[in-house]
C-alpha cells in the first residue's frame, strides 16, 4: 500500500489522481481530482470482477476537494478505492475536505460491521490530521452506511467534533448539500434494486467457481463408474449440468430475487432449483435412466438452493437472526439432497 | 423484500426514549417513526440487525443482536471463529 520510507512527517504517495496541493496552518494537503479517468473505470471493473478485489486500497489521511475554506465541509470515506472514487466523483464542484478512514480497503458498510469504520477510528484520524486546526466548524459527514460502526455521542465525546449523517449513496450528497445537510427518507434507504443485483452476478459466478469446479470434477468421476468398467464418456455431461446449475444461482436468482415467490433464500433457490430440473428434465437432459434423473435432479436443486442461501450475504436486507434460522433448516436439507443425489447417480450407473 | 417474519432481537424502551430520532436518521430500512418526540418501531421485519440504531441512541433506549445477516458469515463463524461476512464482495454497499 505505502512504500514511503521516510521518517514522519510522511507525505503521501503521490497517486495519478492527486491535482495538487493546498497550505493549510498544518501543512500541505493534497487535492483530489472529481472526474475519474480511464485508469480509475478499468480498475473498478477489475474489482467487480472480484481481482484484486483486496488491495484496492488508498492512503487513509485527508485531501482536498476543490478549493476548500476552514468553513468546508468535511466528508468522511473509507480507504477502499471505489467508495473513495464514488465519493469525488459526486462532488464534483464541491469545495470540501475528504477524511479518509483506515478501514483496511474494506468499503463502509463491511467495514462498519466490522468496526474498522467506527469510532475509534474516527477519533484517531481527526487527531493525527489535526484537522481541528484546518476548519473552523465541528462537524463530520459520515456516509450513513458507516453508522453501524460509529456512535455519533461517543465521536462528539472524544473528538469534538458532531456527527451528520449523510445519505446512502454518495450521488445524492450535492443534493443534501444544497439542502444543509437534510436528506430525504428515500436517500436514507438501501435498496436492492435490479441494477445493483446486476452488478453483483459477476462477482457471484466467480466467488463459486472454484466449487463448482470441485463439484464437477467430483461428479463427473463417480458418474464413470457403471457395471461395464469405467468410462469418462459421462463426464462432459456432468460438466454441463452442475454449471448450468452454477449459472442459475449465481444468475438466474439475484436476477429474478423480488418475484421469485417465499421469502427464505433457501426457498427461493428451491423454487428456481426445480424449475431447472423440469426444465431439463422434460428436454431429457438428465441422463438415462430414471435414478441418473432423479440423482441430478437433488444435485441441480441443492446447489441453486445453496447458492440462493449464500446470496443474503451480499444482498441488503437479511439479518442474522434470520439467516441462521434459515440456515438451521435449509442446509442439513441441502446436504442430504447432494448426498443422495450423488448416490443416485452412482447406483444408477451400476444399474 | 423483506425477509424472513418475527425473528428480529430489536428492542425499544420506548420509556426511555428521548425522541432525538438518530434512530430513524441511521436506519437503512424505515424502521422507527418518531412520533411527538418519541421513537417507534413501525417496521419490525424490515430490520436488518446491522446495530446501526443501537450503537448510536445516546441514552441507550435501544438493543439488537447485531451481526453478519448472511450465511456464509455465519458459516466461518461456526468453522473457525471469526464470523467474516461474505459482503466483502458486495457490489451494492459501496
Ligand atoms: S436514538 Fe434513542 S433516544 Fe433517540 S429517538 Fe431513537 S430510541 Fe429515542
Ligand atoms: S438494527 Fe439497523 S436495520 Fe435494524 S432498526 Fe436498527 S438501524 Fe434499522
Amino acid at each position: 500500500m505505502t512504500d514511503c520510507c521516510c521518517k514522519k512527517p510522511c507525505a503521501p504517495k503521490r497517486e495519478p489522481w492527486m491535482t495538487g496541493d493546498v497550505e493549510t496552518p498544518v501543512g500541505k494537503v493534497p487535492t483530489i481530482g472529481t472526474r475519474l479517468t480511464l485508469r480509475d473505470e478499468l480498475g473498478a471493473l477489475k474489482v467487480r470482477f472480484a481481482i484484486g478485489r483486496n488491495n484496492y486500497t488508498i492512503e487513509p489521511g485527508l485531501y482536498a476537494i476543490g478549493e476548500p475554506t476552514p468553513e468546508s465541509p468535511v466528508f468522511v470515506s473509507a480507504n477502499y478505492k471505489l467508495s473513495f472514487d464514488h465519493l469525488r466523483c459526486a462532488l464534483g464542484g464541491t469545495d470540501g475536505w475528504v477524511l479518509v478512514l483506515d478501514t483496511k480497503g474494506i468499503n463502509v458498510w463491511c467495514a462498519a460491521g466490522k468496526g474498522t469504520f467506527g469510532t475509534a477510528e474516527i477519533v484517531n484520524r481527526v487527531q493525527q490530521t489535526k484537522i481541528d486546526q484546518i476548519v473552523s466548524h465541528r462537524k463530520l459527514i459520515v456516509p450513513q452506511l458507516g453508522a453501524p460502526g460509529v456512535s455519533a455521542p461517543e465521536v462528539a465525546k472524544q473528538s469534538g467534533f458532531g456527527v451528520l449523517y449523510g445519505p446512502v449513496r454518495a450521488e445524492d450528497l450535492p443534493k443534501f448539500l444544497a439542502a444543509e445537510f437534510k436528506a430525504t427518507p428515500e436517500m436514507r434507504r438501501v435498496r436492492f434494486t435490479l441494477r445493483d443485483r446486476i452488478a453483483v452476478i459477476p462477482v457471484e459466478l466467480v466467488i463459486w467457481f472454484k466449487q463448482a469446479l470441485g463439484l464437477a470434477i467430483a461428479l463427473a468421476l463417480l458418474s464413470g463408474i457403471s457395471r461395464n468398467g469405467y468410462s469418462l464418456a459421462n463426464a462432459p455431461h456432468a460438466f454441463v449440468l452442475v454449471f448450468t446449475a452454477w449459472l442459475t444461482g449465481g444468475a438466474v436468482v439475484p436476477l429474478l430475487l423480488p418475484w421469485i415467490p417465499a421469502r427464505a433464500f433457501s426457498l427461493k433457490g428451491l423454487w428456481v432449483g426445480l424449475m431447472l430440473w423440469i426444465v431439463l428434465g422434460s428436454a431429457n437432459l438428465l441422463g438415462a435412466s430414471p435414478l441418473t434423473e432423479l440423482g441430478w435432479g437433488l444435485i441441480l436443486v441443492s446447489v441453486v438452493s445453496f447458492m440462493a442461501l449464500n446470496f443474503t450475504g451480499t444482498s441488503t436486507y437479511t439479518s442474522m437472526s434470520g439467516v441462521k434460522k434459515e440456515m438451521k433448516i435449509a442446509i442439513p436439507i441441502q446436504l442430504i439432497a447432494a448426498i443422495s443425489g450423488t448416490v443416485l447417480i452412482i447406483i444408477g450407473g451400476l444399474r | 423484500m423483506k425477509h424472513l417474519k418475527n425473528v428480529v432481537t430489536l428492542k425499544l424502551d420506548e420509556e426511555k426514549c428521548i425522541g432525538c430520532g438518530l434512530c430513524s436518521t441511521v436506519c437503512p430500512h424505515e424502521v422507527f417513526s418518531i412520533v411527538d418526540k418519541k421513537a417507534y418501531i413501525i417496521d419490525l421485519d424490515a430490520c436488518m440487525e446491522c446495530g446501526a440504531c443501537a450503537g448510536n441512541c445516546p441514552i441507550g433506549a435501544l438493543s439488537v443482536d447485531s451481526g453478519v445477516g448472511c450465511a456464509s458469515g455465519i458459516i466461518n463463524g461456526l468453522l473457525n471463529g471469526s464470523g467474516e461476512c461474505c459482503c466483502d464482495k458486495g457490489g451494492t454497499c459501496a
